[in-house]
């Protein structure tokens, strides 16, 4: 099997300083450049032939990632199954709907509040189930997926069926207009996301808290025994993923202009979940991967587009079944072993 | 809130309620003996239910030729048809079944690799069930033609307990027992209980670890058979996607009872079918899954192994 990680890990590490930022920076400053890389011919082949290509770089690719970053910090950090992460992102994109129809509050002054909505909801949901053992969490978050989008559709007080429309578009900071005609300004919020949680999951990995969820993903029992107060972590891990959830959810609301119940299946949860794990659990890099070839794959083939689901689930077998581990999966001495007993 | 209903229908009510949970109990079957030996939660399973239903509709429609409009039959030839939809249900599951443990868990498996690139994969083959048969049918519901004359058997004022609901009932239970008495009696069942106490010591002892995975997802998908048609006999109608929230129901119901324990998802199956049946008159048809999903962590917090323990040691993801 290539190993692409420790090549990469290596190369990095034998970089001075100012080869490293320069790679950074170049590849921040490519990756921003990505809205415009359906106007070259030599780029072009990227351009997705149905849907807008900027438009499918928010919606499913930024925003997959970002979300399946948020998740990698529940699943692959911390080992929790969480099955129901759709759940934040609908609290977060219809606190932003909400708030954004009924209030003056603008999408800047909404990001916080929604995120501190699905933080909310992931503690309430994560103190009774966390204490449970694995299976029993995926079933609980599962189930709390479709309630939240169940109440979302029973309620009449937030639209029903219909959902919210009209959403107010974010207002324009540093000159960059966000509308629906002007995707790469949404696109660079989202990345600048990405490049947040990125660098707070980096910070998390080498202080407590990462080794407090490493802990708790390898043995639970050890973890206890070795004083780690796995409970709190947990709650912190899970209510973590859940805010950057809520994020996405508002960016999402106020880049759609709409939400609706049925923006927020399972089916959601479950994307997000795969990208996860096809990426490579708990390696973030992995986890980048994954998401965006999991997002950008369904849309680049959208010309089988009956049989497109098809191909995807195809997919998830073949790659599993050659990369058990994912495409690019976390250093080896991390790894669980005889996760089985 | 809607508490008379309860009281005037009590009879109808408690008799549908066991026949749903029946259905419930049979396909939580094929979850919770997966869970038992692979301590994997089969998500496959709603998918192979739905292939069953499929099955029936087909050999009753296409096989014998029966319309939609066909007039009910009688006598030996609607036993025979019946149990030719059961047995091509029940074969058409079992094999799929089969099929998805060789496709999406043995490689994995003989790999020793962690738990969620299994689930994955079983999501995988999910994916490509469904949306196979998604492509297959256009979408389109397929109706099945309703073969037994579905008189009351009971009634209860003005409501009536129906021969299908009785049959469902009956033939639940019945199933339920072969499957329970097969598990403790044969040796087959011995060597399942067996792997789901401990995989290595199992195969110290001897057991063929593949033969054994195998038979189990091959009575899994038997009992989900058996469980979809059923399901199209009451309900005469199929969809692609029809397997998805009976999957979730059933799931909870073998969680409710304690995963891997085959006696669990019975009373499990039923006390959610009952539940499910008087909270819909109660709160409201649509409140149904919210109310399952508040039970369910109720229980959980009060009773972490399932209302009747669980058969499986500690396990962790």
């Amino acid at each position: 099997m290539i190993n692409l990680r420790d090549k990469g890990a290596n190369l990095w590490e034998s970089w001075g300083r100012t080869k490293r930022s320069t790679f950074v920076i170049v590849l921040i400053a490519l990756v921003g450049m990505l809205p415009f890389a359906g106007n070259f011919s030599f780029t072009s082949i990227l351009n997705t032939p149905i849907s807008s290509y900027q438009a499918v770089l928010v919606y499913p690719v930024g925003m997959y990632v970002l979300m399946a970053l948020g998740l990698n910090i529940v699943v692959g950090k911390s080992g929790l199954l969480d099955l129901g992460y759709v759940a934040f992102f609908a609290i977060g994109a219809y606190t932003a709907a909400i708030l954004g129809t009924h209030t003056h509050l603008n999408t800047w002054e909404i990001l916080p509040i929604g995120m501190a909505a699905a933080m909310f909801a992931g503690v309430l949901l994560g103190l009774p189930t966390l204490r449970l053992r694995g299976d029993y969490l995926a079933i609980v978050t599962l189930g709390f997926g479709e309630i939240v989008r169940i109440v979302a559709l029973n309620s009449p007080s937030i639209g029903g069926p219909t959902g919210i429309p009209a959403v107010p578009n974010p207002p324009s900071i540093l000159g960059i207009k966000f509308s629906l005609d002007n995707m790469q300004g949404f696109f660079w919020i989202v990345l600048v996301l990405i490049l947040l949680v990125i660098w707070m999951v980096r910070r998390f990995t080498v202080r407590r808290p990462g080794r407090a969820w490493e802990a708790i993903r390898q043995d639970e029992d050890v973890a206890i025994l070795m004083g780690v107060p796995i409970l709190r972590y947990k709650i912190w891990s899970f209510s973590i993923g859940a805010a950057i959830g809520g994020a996405a959810g508002v960016i999402f609301a106020s880049k759609s202009m709409y939400v609706a119940p049925n923006m927020f299946t399972f089916n959601v949860s479950i994307l997000i979940l795969s990208c996860v794990v096809f990426g490579g659990m708990g390696n973030i890099w992995g986890v980048i991967l994954g998401a965006t070839i999991l997002a950008y794959l369904p849309e680049r083939i959208r010309f089988i587009s009956n049989a497109r689901q098809f191909v995807f689930g195809l997919s998830l077998v073949v790659i599993m079944n050659v990369r058990p581990d994912g495409l690019l999966p976390r250093k080896k001495r991390e790894k669980l072993t005889g996760a089985k007993k | 809130m809607n508490l008379s209903v309860v009281v005037s229908q009590f009879w109808p009510l408690l008799i549908n309620g066991i026949a749903l949970g029946f259905i419930y109990v049979l396909i939580s079957l094929g979850y919770t003996m997966v869970y038992g030996v692979l301590r994997l939660i089969n998500f496959a399973n709603s998918e192979i239910f739905m292939v069953g239903t499929f099955a029936t509709v087909i050999v009753s429609r296409n096989i014998f030729g029966y319309s939609l409009n066909t007039e009910p039959i009688h006598g030996f030839k609607l036993i025979y048809t019946l149990v030719a939809c059961l047995v091509a249900s029940m074969l058409i599951s079992g094999v799929t079944a089969v099929i998805v443990e060789l496709i999406a868990y043995r490689r994995l498996r003989s790999k020793g690799t962690n738990r969620l690139a299994s689930l994955i994969s079983a999501i995988g083959t999910s994916l490509i069930l469904s949306e196979g048969v998604r492509i297959l049918t256009k979408s389109v519901p397929y109706a099945s033609p309703r073969l037994l004359t579905k008189f009351n058997v009971l009634t209860f004022g003005k409501v009536g307990i129906r021969i299908d609901t009785v049959m469902v009932i009956v033939a639940g239970a019945l199933i339920f027992f072969l499957v329970d008495r097969f598990v403790t009696k044969t040796l087959l069942g011995k060597a399942i209980r067996a792997v789901s106490m401990s995989e290595e010591n199992s195969r110290l002892m001897g057991i063929n670890l593949n033969r054994v995975i195998s038979a189990t997802f091959l009575i899994g998908g038997l009992v989900t058979g058996a469980a979809a048609f059923l399901y199209v006999t009451v309900y005469e109608v199929t969809v692609f996607n029809v397997g998805f929230n009976l999957g979730l129901a059933a799931f909870t119901a073998a969680v409710l009872g304690g995963i891997g324990n085959l006696r669990g998802a019975f009373y499990g199956g039923l006390a959610l079918g009952l539940f499910e049946e008087f909270a819909s008159v109660v709160f409201g048809g649509q409140w149904k899954a919210v109310l399952v999903f508040v039970v369910l962590v109720l229980v959980l917090l009060l009773k972490p192994n399932g209302l009747f323990g669980e058969a499986v040691q500690q396990t962790r993801v």
